[in-house]
């Protein structure tokens, strides 16, 4: 590890401490503490929800597939951003002025029923779960990776870091250290996008011209079909992506840290625009990473192209710029889990500690000191399910987190704003129809079963054809809802009426505290 | 505690307001109305704008013809994806500003007794 890869890795550490540092001593509530007290503006959400959202898997795993696959790799960053259409236009303004802190909260302003809130927080626990694995096995095997560490400590660092900002600074503390992640992602793909532009002349067509030249894949490199190869499959992934954003419970999070509708609109677009303009980036650190570090190279520091983004940064800027794109890589890791840290504390604290076992009967301090203790409990079982998930190849975790958001949680999103008819019964349906079909077909596909070792995580023959199941999963979540409502007599119109007003106006949200 | 001051003034609004007059006024037979004619079309529109490319991909290869020297419609289609994305944003922010102030008149009709039929 050299010093400067030190220097720059110690200084995101100190100043993401000095954050937590103010932002612990501005939580005192559990508002302040599940939605940082609902203060921020448009700006600074839309540029957490950017750091909330762009993940690892985004910055390394796309720039590395898009070198390594051209176009195909391509596919996430369209999904990935189009998705942000389905949120902006369904879903972030009523559940800006239905729900208080989390996703449960939302759906049970229409229907007060444990279970409702019950089958909401195993479903974020869920989707919470599968994407913090996968972010720490990540995590843990690119730190390894840039600083020469061992994987464990990696993990270790990562997760003590998470449990550092959410115990102490809960939303605040996440919501700064992600928009810090999102100011220098951004800078980092520009300063990148930049030197590789200027190896081309700025001539994009230069840039075509000489990758389709460069790879292995010849003139095949700048078309379709080099990784998705299953049209059904494809389709099924697409759906994923872009319906599977609107349902994940960390971003939806994000939306209650804003005043009213008007400014969670507002912070869906700025995070739309650069969230926009990252995705476009990727395809100059693929191409870049294509023609200047070349195939074999990314394939042999790590085969699924992880590196390829740093490899990049060495091969133009030298040293300076790899311990840079590193340093932003670890910041990039740290702000995406602890925003799932809290998503998991919120469901475990707030939905079933607070509303569910005490019936919402809890004060103000006891609310907080659960929601440390399951900030806490959360971090130390993601830790240890990560250090003992090293060997197992869980990439596909992922987009099967985006996959059961978008069966399990967008369908009861969107009855419950818009269905009138749509009941209780309705919304359990809903949720656990999407949950455990996402689950079950997964388990049996060839995410999990590969003939080849090491391929998955067991050898033999998938049952079922799709790698994600999405485009079978998310109809039986609208189908599980839709039966689970008529085939129940209950019906509360005046509830409905009432969630259609404030839904659409904003007119006194429940249970505002601030 | 000032939050459980206001949740209590809320707890009395919230039996103050008849919500299933409110539904049935006319501001708000509007407001919906105008929502749903905006946000179904496009909704609909840029889904299929979506899907159109992975299955163009899949089952066709026209797209992979040159445009511009070695870049092909593929390319250009998905860069239109981006654009579309932004255009529909600043669209609908525009539109919801509008939406906005029928909002704001409905509410301000529930305050003064909600009667606007």
């Amino acid at each position: 590890m050299s010093s400067t890869v030190i220097t720059l890795f110690l200084a995101i550490v100190v100043l993401t401490l000095v954050i937590t540092f103010f932002a612990a001593r501005r939580t005192q509530t559990a508002g302040d503490f599940y939605t940082a007290g609902g203060g921020l503006t448009g700006t600074q959400n839309g540029l957490a929800i950017a750091g909330d959202y762009l993940s690892a898997a985004s910055f390394l795993g796309i720039a590395g597939a898009i070198a390594l696959f051209g176009f195909d790799g391509f596919f996430y960053s369209i999904g990935f951003l189009i998705a942000y259409l389905v949120v902006l236009f369904l879903v972030a303004e009523p559940l800006r002025n239905l729900g208080k802190y989390t996703l449960a909260d939302m759906i049970n302003s229409r229907f007060d029923a444990k279970k409702v809130r019950g089958a909401a927080a195993l479903n974020t626990i869920t989707i919470s779960t599968f994407y913090m694995i996968a972010q720490l096995v990540g995590a843990g095997a690119l730190i390894q990776l840039l600083f020469g560490i061992d994987y464990w400590l990696a993990v270790l660092i990562v997760g003590v870091m998470m449990t550092i900002y959410v115990l102490f600074g809960g939303m605040i503390a996440t919501s700064w250290v992600q928009i810090v992640k999102a100011v220098l992602l951004m800078a980092g793909m520009l300063i990148m996008t930049f030197l590789v532009l200027l190896k081309f002349n700025f001539n994009i067509g230069q840039m075509f011209t000489n990758v389709k030249s460069v790879t292995a894949h010849g003139e095949a490199y700048l078309m379709p079909g080099l990784q998705y190869t299953e049209p059904l499959g494809t389709l099924s992934l697409m759906l994923a992506l872009v319906l599977g954003t609107a349902g994940l419970p960390h971003i939806l999070m994000r939306f209650f840290t804003v005043r009213d509708a008007k400014t969670a609109r507002s912070s869906v677009v700025i995070a739309t625009w650069v969230i926009g303009i990252f995705y476009v980036l990727t395809l100059f650190l693929g191409f870049g990473a294509a023609a200047f570090v070349g195939y074999e190279a990314i394939i042999a520091a790590n085969p699924g192209g992880n590196m390829a983004a740093p490899l990049l940064a060495q091969a133009i800027g030298g040293d300076l710029l790899f311990a840079f794109i590193s340093a932003v890589a670890f910041a990039t890791i740290l702000a995406v889990v602890a925003g799932l840290v809290l998503s998991g504390a919120s469901a475990f604290a707030h939905d079933l500690y607070g509303q569910i076992i005490k019936k919402g009967k809890v004060t103000e301090k006891e609310q907080v000191r659960a929601a440390r203790y399951a900030s806490l409990a959360v971090s130390v079982l993601s830790i240890v399910l990560a250090l003992f998930a090293q060997y197992l190849n869980v990439a596909f975790l992922v987009s099967l987190a985006f996959c059961i958001a978008a069966s399990a949680n967008l369908p009861v999103i969107l009855y419950t704003v818009y269905w009138k008819r749509f009941n209780t019964a309705g919304a359990v349906t809903a949720m656990l129809t999407g949950l455990l079909s996402a689950l079950i077909l997964v388990s049996i596909s060839p995410s999990v079963f590969s003939p080849v070792e090491g391929a998955a995580l067991f050898v033999g023959e998938p049952i079922f054809p799709l790698t994600n199941p999405a485009l079978v999963s998310v109809p039986l979540g609208f189908l599980g809802g839709y039966l689970g409502t008529i085939l129940s007599k209950e019906t509360d119109m005046k509830r409905y009426a009432e969630v259609k007003v404030k839904a659409n106006t904003g007119y006194k949200r429940s249970g505002v505290s601030h | 505690m000032g939050a459980e001051k206001e949740y209590k003034q809320e707890q009395r609004a919230t039996k103050e307001v008849d919500y299933v007059q409110v539904i049935e006024s006319k501001s708000f037979k509007k407001l919906m109305h105008d929502r749903r004619k905006f946000i179904i079309p496009l909704t609909i529109f840029f889904l299929v704008f979506y899907f159109l490319l992975p299955i163009l991909t899949s089952y066709t290869t026209f797209l992979n013809t040159p445009a511009i020297g070695d870049i092909s419609w593929v390319w250009l289609f998905a860069l239109a994806q981006f654009v579309m994305t932004w255009v529909l944003c600043t669209v609908y922010v525009k539109k919801a500003a509008s939406f906005d102030k029928q909002a704001d008149q409905i509410m301000k009709e529930m305050e003064q007794g909600g009667d606007s039929r």
